[in-house]
């Protein structure tokens, strides 16, 4: 593609430029990509404004009621038109409780892939950019850390919390370990994309002008290479949004995440799977299916934007 | 090549002393390991005898040294916990690990090939496309629910198969294993198909995608005109040339199998490494986690270094151009 416009009569302005780019004609073409945004918009909406849509506060104990436990979906026998999804042992309504955990999934899941992107792209335009002995050492750590699966890493920063704190107090920043120990096992990525880049970036003439007029090199890696190789970060950010979420249930399942007392999607799944064997299916598999719904539209949102982004395709 | 494999070598070796001062880190520093083994009607002057003779009044660097001195012969010292030592309750619950991996793994490998041969010759099939939609599907469904979902229809609705534990097992030397018998290998299935299929999926598009590459290459249409049986191009042409990167997958893929298996086997209480390496984490008992890192950076090394070699033994280019240089 060149660089002048295909269309010379292009509309201008901002605006009217996004509605006519090569992207949003790409996104419309698919019609897989549109229900998978839809779906994850959805999942926005409903994680933003659970305390509004929930029909229920799973979380206010007076709103709940042991008398309401374990009543099965409305289309089954039993079943309590109140609760759409039914409820579980504690009387809570599954449905609410899945609006409120997909907020605390979302939340966990957003901080940490923009934390991993901030540190992984700081590190990655520093080694790129001063080469060298610097370079030398940042890229060998992300060689030994990409040997490890982010489950393992995760795990170990929480064991070495929970030793820190201590298992009281880490109920207070368990929110913040999980987030702090996601973005840890995930921020190799971005530092190799972007260093990859900036190797190229920090040859070109734009750079070595900005060098010459005596810009300081922090500067120039800011505000001159970093939006020349921000591009594929956006695509590893939306795919590690997918692996953030998909670590943080694993580890509230595997019992070292979020308690019960603000439960994400992986708790409910940890609680309901007690209830797997009495016949209360339904504790478990609706929260398992919503993670695994929402997971599966940002990882279709994450391969078009991929392919759309990818100059080889077009 | 011996020049190559002496370099890996001591990248290895690096990657193995960088892991050993992060387990070292959080044995000494992570909580205080004196008030971990002591009851509180410990005395103070007792609580420095043990520091003494744990030596841990001794400088940093001399306690790093012992420390790594100890792993090489194994010695992780003793579970807060349980007060056993670590390498023997791990060793006692390495077959189970092993086994569980070894069986997904090579179920990921002998489905995922024929299933991505397949899927990269015929690729407008509608079998094919239900195996792409499904591939898509199993990687967006986590471990431990596709375990779950497993349990609840094997093993809760048609009751064919166990959901927890290894059955029977076989004591042959030190070795447990749970092959020999039938209720061992009915408890495995679905724990190697959870842990598997990941994997599976994987090696699936990646075979697929190499398929479909090779096929448009030159040799396999002579080999097509030379008028040589499908079978025999397929196999033996097309799929023998893209094994290389499906052999480095599979065999990076090996530790995060045993990685992963931390999470199967908690859904299955599959009595492994990894559930006794759950446990220690949320019991805060440092001296398994240290030892379960140094093993599995061990295995992931080792992987490393094994799937290397088998580059040279695979791909004969890699020993030419080399051989001229």
């Amino acid at each position: 593609m060149s660089d002048e416009p295909l269309n010379r009569n292009a509309p201008q302005g901002a605006l009217k430029r996004a509605l006519d780019s090569d992207i949003l004609h790409s996104f419309l073409r698919s019609k897989v990509t549109v229900v998978a945004a839809v779906i994850t918009a959805l999942y926005f909406i409903g994680a933003l404004f659970a305390p509004w849509i929930a029909p229920h506060d799973p979380f206010d104990l007076a709103g709940i009621s042991i008398l309401d436990a374990r009543v099965p979906p409305v289309w089954m026998d039993g079943s309590d038109p109140r609760f759409l999804l039914g409820t579980d042992d504690q009387g809570r309504d599954v449905f609410s409780a899945i609006l409120y955990g997909s907020r605390i999934s979302l939340a966990v899941g957003f901080l940490s892939v923009i934390l991993a992107a901030i540190v992984g792209v700081l590190l990655g335009l520093v080694a790129g950019y001063v080469g060298g002995r610097t370079d030398a050492v940042i890229m060998r750590i992300a060689e030994v850390q990409l040997t490890f699966p982010a489950i393992l890493i995760a795990l170990l920063i929480d064991g070495a919390a929970r030793g820190l704190f201590g298992n009281l107090d880490r109920e207070k920043y368990v929110f913040w370990i999980l987030v702090f120990s996601i973005s840890l096992s995930l921020w190799v990525q971005y530092a190799r994309t972007v260093r990859g880049s900036t190797l190229v970036e920090k040859n070109k003439e734009y750079v070595q002008a900005a060098r010459l007029i005596g810009i300081p090199p922090f500067l120039i890696m800011i505000r001159h290479v970093l939006p020349n190789v921000i591009g594929p970060v956006l695509v590893i950010a939306t795919i590690n949004l997918a692996i953030a979420i998909v670590t943080e249930a694993t580890l509230s399942f595997l019992g070292v995440g979020v308690p019960p007392t603000q439960p994400s999607l992986g708790t409910l799944i940890r609680i309901g799977n007690d209830f797997l064997f009495s016949g209360e299916w339904w504790i478990a598999i609706f929260p398992g299916v919503a993670l695994a719904l929402l997971v599966l539209a940002v990882n279709l949102l994450g391969d078009w934007l991929r392919d759309a982004l990818n100059p080889k395709l077009r | 090549m011996l020049a190559f494999s002496i370099r890996r070598l001591f990248q290895a070796l690096l990657v193995m002393i960088v892991v050993a001062l992060i387990a070292f880190t959080l044995f000494r520093f992570v909580g205080d390991p004196v008030n971990q083994m002591v009851g509180v009607e410990t005395t103070p002057e007792q609580r420095e005898a043990l520091r003494e003779r744990l030596g841990l009044n001794d400088a940093v660097i001399v306690q790093f040294a012992r420390f790594i001195l100890n792993a090489a012969q194994f010695d992780f010292g003793t579970s807060y916990q349980f007060k056993q030592p670590v390498a023997e309750m791990i060793g006692k619950r390495l077959p189970a690990t092993l086994e569980l991996s070894v069986v997904s793994a090579i179920f990921a490998v002998l489905v995922g090939i024929p299933m991505g041969v397949y899927t990269g010759l015929n690729r407008d099939s509608f079998l094919s496309k239900v195996f792409l939609s499904a591939s898509l599907v199993g990687i967006s469904l986590p471990t431990f629910f596709i375990g779950i979902l497993l349990i609840f229809i094997f093993s809760v609705n048609l009751q064919w198969l166990p959901s927890f534990g290894r059955g029977e097992v076989v004591q042959i030397g030190w070795w447990s294993t749970g092959l020999l018998t039938w209720s061992g290998i009915k408890a495995l299935v679905l724990p190697a198909i959870t842990l598997g299929l990941f994997q599976m999926t994987l090696i699936m598009r990646l075979v697929r995608s190499e398929m479909l590459e090779v096929i448009r290459t030159d040799y396999i249409k002579f080999a097509r005109a030379r008028g040589l049986p499908n079978r025999t191009v397929n196999y033996r042409h097309a799929l023998k040339n893209t094994l290389v990167p499906v052999i480095t997958i599979t065999g990076l893929q090996l530790g995060t199998i045993i990685a992963f298996a931390i999470i199967t086997e908690t859904v299955f209480q599959w009595p492994g490494m990894g559930l006794l390496f759950l446990q220690s984490v949320q019991n805060v008992d440092i001296p398994i986690m240290a030892a379960y890192l140094m093993l599995i950076a061990f295995l992931f090394v080792l992987i490393n270094f094994v799937v290397d070699l088998l580059y040279f033994y695979v791909d004969p280019r890699l020993r030419t151009e080399r051989a001229i240089k």
